[in-house]
Formats: C-alpha cells, structure tokens, sequence
C-alpha cells in the first residue's frame, strides 16, 4: 500500500473540492477500494472519505424514494419501504458479500466497485483494465467467472456487484455532483462497456461524486425478486444473478424489468428479453424464448460456456416463479 | 522384499507380551477422566483473546517482514533494484541473495531427519524454481512501511522454460522411489486379465484438482537472536524437528535454536518449516533486530505448499456373486524435484476390500512449482474419493445395495500385507450408521426422489487412515510433594485439544484429580515431542506418558519403602489411584503421593522416558475406518448441490474425549465437503501461477453451506494402541467427497468425476 492523505469533509461541497487534488480518491466503506490499494492495483495519492455524506432516505411526491450516497447496505437493504415497494432491491443487497461487509459498504461505493478478474488483481498478470494496452491474460486464462455478452477482445470481465443489477432493472437516477454542478444519469448510462478502453469503466468526469440514488415510483416492483447463482451457498460472486418484477394484468404481461449479473462488464438491462414479453401471456414457453433471444449473441469463452444456459434457466426460472405469483 | 516386509514377517511370529509397544492397555489407567467430554482446558484463553499466538509475541525493537515474491517460475533474476525500498520510511534493510546470510539447504521430508517442505536453498542464489518464490525480504518498522517499500523492489528475470502444465507433463511421469516407504507399484495376480474375464466392471477415471491450505492463523514467526542462539516463535506442528532443522540450517549446535508454539490457529499439514521462517532468522541476524514475519495470505499461497492435483483409474471387476476379482487403481500426481510428498491416494485400495487380484500404481509429473505437501489426509483423502465412487458405479452397475457390496469385500486378513487386523469393524460402522441415517429409505433408482426445485439423493462411502505412531518420542512426568502433577513434551495445541487430553490421560495414568494436571508443550526445550501430523501425536504422545509415568510410580513406590502400607509390594502389584499408589485389590492399601514424598524429604519427583517401540503397526494392519453418509440436494433448474444432511460412523478404536473428538470428526467432514464442492487452487499452467490466493475466490465452505453434520463411533478399544486409541485427525476428509459425489449420481443420475462438483458439471 503506498501512503496517502486522508480527509474526511463534513458536506459534498467541500468533499468535491479536495477531490480536485491529483489521484484524489473518493472513499466509501473501503471494502473493495481498501483491498485493491493492499495489492497494489489502485495507489491513490489522497482518499476523500464520503461516508460522513448524505445517508438519509427522503420520499419523493410521487411514491419513489431518494437515498443518499453514503447510506450503508445492510441500512439500504432493511429500510421498511424498501423491502416493500422494492423487494428484489433488499434481496439483491443481501445476496451480497457477508453481514460485516454489508455494514461497512456504502451505496456509492458499490455502484463503483472494481472487477474481481483475477488477472485485474494480479499485477504479475497483463490486464488492458489495469494496465492499458498490456493485454488480457483471461482471454486464455481463467474465465469461468467471466462476461458472455457485451465483451471485447480487450476486456472480458464482470461488473461483480448483486445491488447494481436491481438498480438497472428499477430504472433508478444516479445524481451527481463534481466542479462543473449537478447533472443525474438514468442508471443504465452509468457504466460502459469494455470495448478499446476497459479502464475507463463509468461515465462520471474526473472528481465527480455519485450523491444520491432516486428509485422511481414503480408499484410492480412490489412484485419483484432477486435470484443469485454462485458457487456455494453464501459469499461468493454470482455466475449468474437475475432481478425481475413482472405485472400481468387480464392474463397478459402488461410491464417486465429484467436485468443480469455475473454476465457483463457492467449490469445488464435485459432489453430484449423485456420487448418480447410484453403483451404476451405468460407461459414457460414464453420465457424460454424470451430468454432465448436474449442470450442470442452470447459469446462465451473457453470456461463459461455453461453461463449461457444457466441465464437462461433462471430467467425462465423467475418469472415463472413471479407469474406463479411467489415473490 | 523390503526391511518393512521383513520386520512384518518375523514380528508375526513373535507372541504380543515380548512386543513392546503392544501390550493391550489399560485394565489400570480406569478412573474416569479418559473417555469424559471434558471441554478444551484452553477454550477460554482463546475466548477471551489471551491466547499468545507466533505474531502476537512482544519483544522491544521488533522489525516487521514482507516478502517479494518472484514472477516467473523459472529463471533467473537478471536485475533487482532494491535503492528505492531502501530509502522508503521506516526500512531497515531489504534482503536479497546477494546479502542474505550464507546457509545450508534445509534437509526436505523423507531426507534424514528433515521437515522442510522443499530442500532448495532459501535465498542463496539469483535461480527461480517457482513462481513467487521470495526474492526479497523488505524490514521496516512497521508492517505498513514494509508492504510499501516491498512494492518499491523491482525484479527483471531471465526466463527458461518452465514444465507448469501438469496435463503435459504427466508424459514424462515416472515412479517415485516409493511412496513413503511402500513401493510405487503394487501387483497381486494378474488384475487386467482379471478384469477383462470379469462379469461386471467399471473402468473410470477421476480427477481432483490442486488445493491450499487455508488455516484461519496465518503462517508467522517471530524471531530473534541473542548470544548465538536463535529463538523462533512459530505457528508449526513440528516444533522439535523444527528446531533441530533450523539449526543445520543456520550451522549452529543443536539446542541452540528455541522453537516456542504454544497455540496454532490450524495446522493441516501445512505448518511445517518452509521458507518464511528461514527467511525472518536470516533477516533478523542480518539486521541485529528481532524480526517478525506474518505472511499476507496472498503469501501462504506463494510460500506454503498445498495438496497436488491427481488423475486417478480406477477399475474393478466383480464376479456373478459380487466377488471382486479385480482392483486396479494407478494415477499420477504433480511434484518437484526438490520434495517427496507422492500423495499417497493408493493407500485405501491396500487395506480396505479383499481383491483376488490386484494392480495398485502410483507416478509423478515433475513440475516447476511451489513443493506441495501434506493436507489432512493426503492420499486418503482423495485416493477415497476415486475407489469409493468407483465402487458406487459398480455396485449400480450390479443393481447391489453398495453397503451390501462392500460387506462382501471385508477383508479376512490385510489384503496387501497379509497381516491381522489389530482391531476393524467396518461392517458393524456401517450398520449403525445406515440404521441412524435411514438408508433404508434411500431409492436406489436415480432420479426420483423431488422436493420442489431440488432433486434428492443420498449416497455412501467408506473412510480410512491408517494408525501410525513414530518412534522417539520422549515425556518427562513430575510429582510434587502437594500432589500437583506435571506433564512436559514438545507437543502440539493447534485446536484439536491435545492439551485437554493429555491432561485427561495424566489424571488417570497417575490417579489424581484433573485440576492436579499440569500439560507443558509447545517448547522445543522440553523433551522432543511427537509432531502433530499423521494423526499420530495423540497415541505417540501417550506411549512416552505412559513409560515416564510407570518409571515415576516405580520410584515413588521406592521411596516408600516398608514403613509404608504398601511395603513389599512389586510395581505389578500397584495402582496409582486417589492422589497416590494402592494395592491393586485391598483398597486399604494405600498411600498419598504426599505423604510418601514427605517421609522421603522429597519435593518433588521426576522422570523422563521415550515411548516404546511402536512395533504393533508393524506386527498388526492397523486402520481406522468409517462409514460415510450423505444426502444432497441438487437443483434442477441450476445444478447448484447442497448437502442436506451428513453422518459419519468412524470406527477408530477408544474415544479419548467425545467432545473434542466429535469436533474433529466435524471439522475433517466440512473440509471434505470443500474438497467435494467447492475449493480448488486455480494455478495457470501457462504461467505456474496461482491466481486465487484469497479466501474470496479460493472457496472453502462458509456457514451456509454446512448441514447439520451427525458423528457416532463404535468405541471398540484397539488392543493394540495406546489406551486403545487410534488417530482421529484426518479421517474425517477421507470417504466424504465420495458419498457426496455418489449422493449427487443418487439424486440426479450423473457421474461427476472431476472434482470440485461446480454446478456448471451438472447443468
């Protein structure tokens, strides 16, 4: 670990402001910021400590709920309108990591969480994230772990966090501030695929805070779930996650939010799978091609190839599961 | 026919009283404490946090250690800037070979009387033998300011090529000289002919992957020189060969290195002398400074050896009435050239099952890699899990219940060394675990059996380890006047309750109350105890009480003289019993231990001995066993498996202490449901590399993923060990992947023969 200033400003005003240095750093809870500053893949020269930020949860006019950057995960995910207005939000959060991580970890700081590629973490490794242009050692390495859509042949790690992909599928706005003012992002916007340039992995301008989250209003979310495969029962990263709210009205689908983890190198909306079941009536079969269609352009690697029908087993699962009627 | 065989063949023939070491024990040592589930006597320091650990020694002026690991497997170093680490705050000194201290290469496993993981010189040349390797060992003040300024140490190496696939290099596989002193290949009859002529067969083969040791305490030592001599405060199971090892090393007298280990946050078989703790004595005397080295866990994996990859055959041929006719098991595992740690998964194949004929063979790949080493169990555990699914095949294959097939195989004698049975009853652990269990309500038809999402399956496997007990362990027993009784060998605590049994054992050996027992060990200046290892310390440590404690008795009843209700009386004729020494039947002859050693003017009496000759291994096939339950649920949408339930029924002589016993079983179980589910070391053939070394992405079980775990045993006393106890340590591990990996075919109608059993096998 090399050393570092810390600082820890009482308001987003004066924590943006000491951003400003060189190789400033914002600071969350530290669980996965910390750990990659001990193995020496991030070397800030200053931390700005934001967990003493903005943590409440306000209700918006509309029934939608804004929640300050600095709020911690396990407040997140047991606040009372939280598990009932966004209950895959709640079991997203605690699919994730173990109780003591989720009480350090903040909101913000999840959002931007770095790759647990292990060429990512290894700095005897090329890793075109770490180090631009050195080359991708998971390419033919270890990559069971790895993206099925949306990679290049830079880059094809995964966005690890459980909590994002609720975020992508409840439409949420990422607020932010930084030295230019305020500007809010649909969260979708937010982080970027590999592409020539893994390294930049969110479109926040340097210095920018991420300050609050808004959850818009979204009564079918009360009907929603999370499910997370992993490789055994608790803390782990998902191969694969799904986080679905599904409403049928007359026997028809009238609104779907699907959104992927484990698969990208970043939250995956599930688009397509959304525009092929709307307006139709729900059936496994439905959902089989559903699911099909989303995985289409699927190109998994030499370790991953089982993720392909693994997302699309517990797409199919889920919404089976919501259209039953079991949240 | 090999030394062994001979000993075997002659010791046959010698009656069991002329045989030291197999005497059946104990009809004296019965009063109450051996066999009680009396809690561990360090439980609450260890609560309580009071418990001194290697890295939590204080000593004034300390330097804090961190290593720079090499990243190439092969080479040499070709440059090494070490100036800007230097100039770093807080750093003393950065060690490389071109300043380290000149030392001889310690002496590995199976090389004299050495311990060491590897036999490679530590820091005395620019060569490269593994990737991370130490090339440079940073000192500072703080921890903190040596992981800096290690990450200021800059390497540029020469690369040769290195031999780090092991799917490649199994080419080149050859047999060892032997494995740990049985021959490499074994053959009774002609096993292929036998198979091919058999009436059913399977003819499989079963891969495991390579594993690391995951102890919660990390390796660390913290030393320090003084007058010559060094001090080493260790987290090790071998603390007096330990000493002796560090002392060649370091071309000092023995004695004068001091190895201190009083408590060790898990062993395993990886907490032997590698080359962290020559490294911090190497660097503390280049900087005249005490040291303490606490590997990162990153380290240990760079650092520590673990368990080796294996790819295993195994086939059996079995005639129309389930006879087995044929027993093939032969396979290859990764080793260096620089170790001797063959992974001995032939082992079970030679003691369990009665086989007309027989082909057992083991080869190793040598690789560039880091030495592996011992892991609980290491050959049973996953030698087990290959013949014990084998045997699943067969016995479905057969439409034979596959407890009722294994019943057929029970052996009359040992199968490969033809000796008796010093004490087996497999068949009654079986029985009583399968009636505890419910097998009966097992379907044998895979694939039926539903809840909701997930299918159901149970399975079953047999366990083994063998006893062993090494010789020249030696116990010093002293009685004080007050009564308070002492107990001193270099022995080892590292959670097992080592500590809480040997208490148990003084307070009967010598009749005095529990509280009355004082346990010294983990100190290399008590008399050299028996390492921890082979699940072998216990009955080794009890061998050397025992005969300290029978030469302490002879001398108290000595001092007694005539003046004493026990005048006249021959030690034969003795007990100890009630806080001193009695008739063994007129209960009114008796005297307090007090009241002799007063009479005499003696504060205090002492005794040191070494244990017998452990003979009885020799003379008998001694092996505990076990039944192995399991049932499993896997999901039919995922392939995710999850253990619902386990039993183990372990048939390993005399229960010491229930309590700590259960807790063994237990842990050995939950280690093998990690090596059945879930861990495996990702080393990248490409680089030699190990690119997991986290507990985040090398995955042992968590809470969540174990179940309820059942233990019971048949506490039949092996008349041939000490207090007629086997090991318990590791056999936990062994069978239990398989019953997991049969449980997963009972549940959903596929083999998985590549462990670990990842949910993507079953998709």
């Amino acid at each position: 670990m090399n050393p570092f200033t810390y600082t820890r400003p009482a308001d987003a005003a004066a924590a943006i402001h000491e951003a400003a240095h060189a190789g400033a750093r914002y600071l969350g809870g530290g669980t996965n910021l910390v750990d990659l500053m001990r193995e020496g893949v991030e070397r800030p020269a200053a931390l700005v400590d934001v967990t003493g930020l903005d943590r409440t949860i306000t209700e918006l006019p509309d029934g939608g709920l804004r929640i300050g950057a600095a709020i911690s995960n396990t407040a997140l995910a047991a606040d009372r309108r939280v598990r009932t207005r966004y209950p895959m939000l709640t079991r997203a959060i605690v699919a994730g990591a173990s109780a003591q991580i989720r009480n350090m970890a903040t909101l913000g700081g999840n959002l931007l969480q770095r790759t647990r590629c292990l060429y990512f973490y290894d700095d005897a490794a090329r890793c075109n994230k770490r180090q631009p242009g050195s080359g991708c050692d998971a390419l033919e390495g270890f990559n069971r772990m790895h993206a099925i859509l949306g990679a290049s042949d830079a880059c094809v790690a995964t966005h690890p966090s459980d909590l994002c992909v609720a975020l992508a599928a409840l439409d949420a706005t990422v607020h932010l501030e930084g030295a230019d003012g305020k500007r809010a992002l649909p969260f979708e916007a937010l982080h970027r695929l590999p592409g020539d340039t893994p390294e930049r992995e969110t479109e926040l301008r340097p210095g920018e805070l991420i300050t609050a989250i808004e959850l818009p209003a979204l009564p079918m979310a009360r009907r929603s779930t999370y499910r997370k495969v992993r490789d055994r029962a608790s803390y782990a990263f998902a191969l694969v996650s799904v986080a679905a709210a599904l409403e049928i009205e007359d026997g028809t689908i009238k609104d779907v939010r699907v959104a992927l983890g484990g698969v990208a190198h970043k939250p995956w909306r599930a688009r397509t799978v959304e525009a092929l079941l709307r307006g139709q009536q729900p059936s496994e079969e439905v959902f089989r091609r559903a699911s099909a269609g989303e995985l289409s352009s699927a190109r998994p690697l030499r370790d991953n190839g089982f993720k392909v029908e693994l997302a699309r087993r517990t797409i199919v699962a889920v919404l089976s599961q919501l259209a039953g009627g079991r949240p | 026919m090999s030394v062994t065989g001979i000993m075997r063949t002659v010791l046959r023939y010698v009656p069991d009283a002329l045989v030291p070491g197999t005497r059946p024990d104990d009809e004296r040592v019965r009063h109450g404490h051996v066999g009680k589930p009396v809690s561990r006597l360090d439980g609450a320091l260890k609560v309580r946090g009071q418990a001194k650990f290697a890295a939590e020694v204080a000593i004034e002026g300390l330097l804090h250690a961190a290593v720079v690991h090499s990243t190439i497997a092969r080479g040499r170093i070709a440059s090494l800037e070490t100036k800007a680490a230097e100039l770093a705050p807080g750093v003393a000194l950065v060690m490389t070979h071109r300043n380290a201290p000149r030392l001889k290469a310690p002496e590995a496993f199976g090389e004299g009387d050495g311990v060491a993981g590897s036999n490679l010189p530590v820091m005395q040349d620019d060569r490269i033998h593994w990737n991370g390797e130490a090339v440079a060992v940073v000192l500072a003040e703080t921890q903190e300011q040596a992981d800096h300024a290690a990450g200021l140490v800059s390497v540029t190496y020469e690369e040769e090529g290195a031999v780090t696939n092991f799917a490649v290099a199994q080419a080149d596989a050859h047999h060892p000289d032997s494995v740990l002193g049985e021959p490499a290949v074994l053959a009774i009859g002609d096993a292929e002919k036998a198979l091919a002529a058999a009436s059913h067969r399977v003819d499989a083969t079963y891969t495991t992957p390579p594993l690391n040791h995951n102890a919660i305490e990390l390796h660390a030592a913290t030393v320090e020189w003084a007058d010559g001599k060094l001090t080493v405060h260790d987290a090790t199971q071998m603390i007096s060969s330990t000493a002796g090892s560090l002392a060649k090393v370091f071309g000092l007298k023995p004695g004068a290195v001091r190895v201190l280990s009083p408590f060790v946050g898990g062993g395993f078989g990886g907490k032997g002398l590698w080359s962290h703790q020559i490294l911090a004595a190497a660097a503390s005397k280049l900087a005249g400074r005490p040291v303490r080295m606490m590997l990162s866990r990153q380290s240990v994996y760079r650092l520590v050896g673990g368990r080796t990859p294996t790819v295993q055959r195994v086939a059996l041929g079995a005639n129309r009435d389930g006879g087995l006719d044929a027993l093939i098991h032969a396979g290859t595992v990764a080793m260096t050239t620089h170790n001797n740690c063959p992974e001995q998964f032939t082992f079970p194949a030679r003691h369990l099952y009665a086989a007309r004929s027989m082909r057992l063979e083991q080869k190793v790949a040598d690789l560039d890699m880091l030495a592996n080493t011992w892991m609980r169990a290491p050959g049973e555990s996953v030698g087990t899990f290959a013949l014990e699914s084998a045997i699943d095949e067969l016995a479905h294959e057969m439409g034979i219940d596959p407890i009722e097939l294994r019943r057929r195989w029970e052996p009359e004698r040992d199968p490969t060394s033809h000796s008796p049975h010093s004490s087996r009853h497999l068949v009654k652990a079986y029985a009583d675990g399968a009636a505890r269990f419910g097998w009966d309500r097992r379907d044998s038809v895979p694939g039926r059996q539903r809840d909701g999402e997930w299918l159901l399956g149970m399975g079953v496997a047999t366990g083994t380890y063998p006893y062993y007990r090494f010789p020249g362990v030696k116990a010093r027993v002293r009685l004080d006047a007050d009564g308070q009784v002492t107990v001193s060998t270099a022995g080892h605590e590292m959670g097992m309750g080592t500590a809480t049994v040997q208490a148990q054992h003084a307070a009967d050996r010598l009749g005095v109350a529990l509280e009355n027992v004082a346990f010294e060990y983990g100190d290399s200046d008590l008399p050299a105890g028996a390492m921890a290892g082979g699940s072998s310390q216990t009955a080794g440590t009890v061998a050397a009480v025992t005969a300290a404690a029978d030469a302490l008795l002879a001398q108290v009843l000595k001092l007694a003289g005539n003046d004493s209700p026990l005048g006249g009386l021959r030690t034969s004729e003795v007990v100890a019993r009630d806080g001193g020494l009695g008739h063994a039947r007129d209960l009114a002859r008796h005297e307090s231990y007090g009241s002799i050693l007063r009479r005499a003017k003696r504060d205090f009496v002492e005794a040191e001995e070494t244990g017998s000759m452990p003979l009885e291994q020799m003379k008998y096939s001694m092996h505990s066993t076990s039944a192995m339950f399991a049932e499993v649920g896997v999901n039919a949408v995922t392939g995710e498996v999850r253990v619902r339930r386990f039993l183990g029924s372990f048939d390993c002589g005399r229960i010491l202490n229930p309590k700590t016993a259960a807790s063994q079983f237990r842990g050995g179980i939950i280690m093998g449901l990690g090596l059945a589910l879930s861990e495996a070391t990702l080393f990248d053939p490409r680089s030699g590399r190990v690119m997991n070394p986290s507990l985040a992405e090398y995955h042992v079980p968590v809470h969540l993923d174990v179940p309820e775990i059942d233990v019971m045993w048949t506490d039949i006393p092996d008349p041939q060990a000490p207090l007629g106890a086997r090991g318990i340590g590791e056999i936990g591990i062994t069978g239990t992947a398989a019953a997991i990996a049969n449980a997963v075919f009972n549940a959903t109608g596929r083999r998985v023969r590549d462990l670990p059993i990842t949910l993507d096998k079953l998709l």
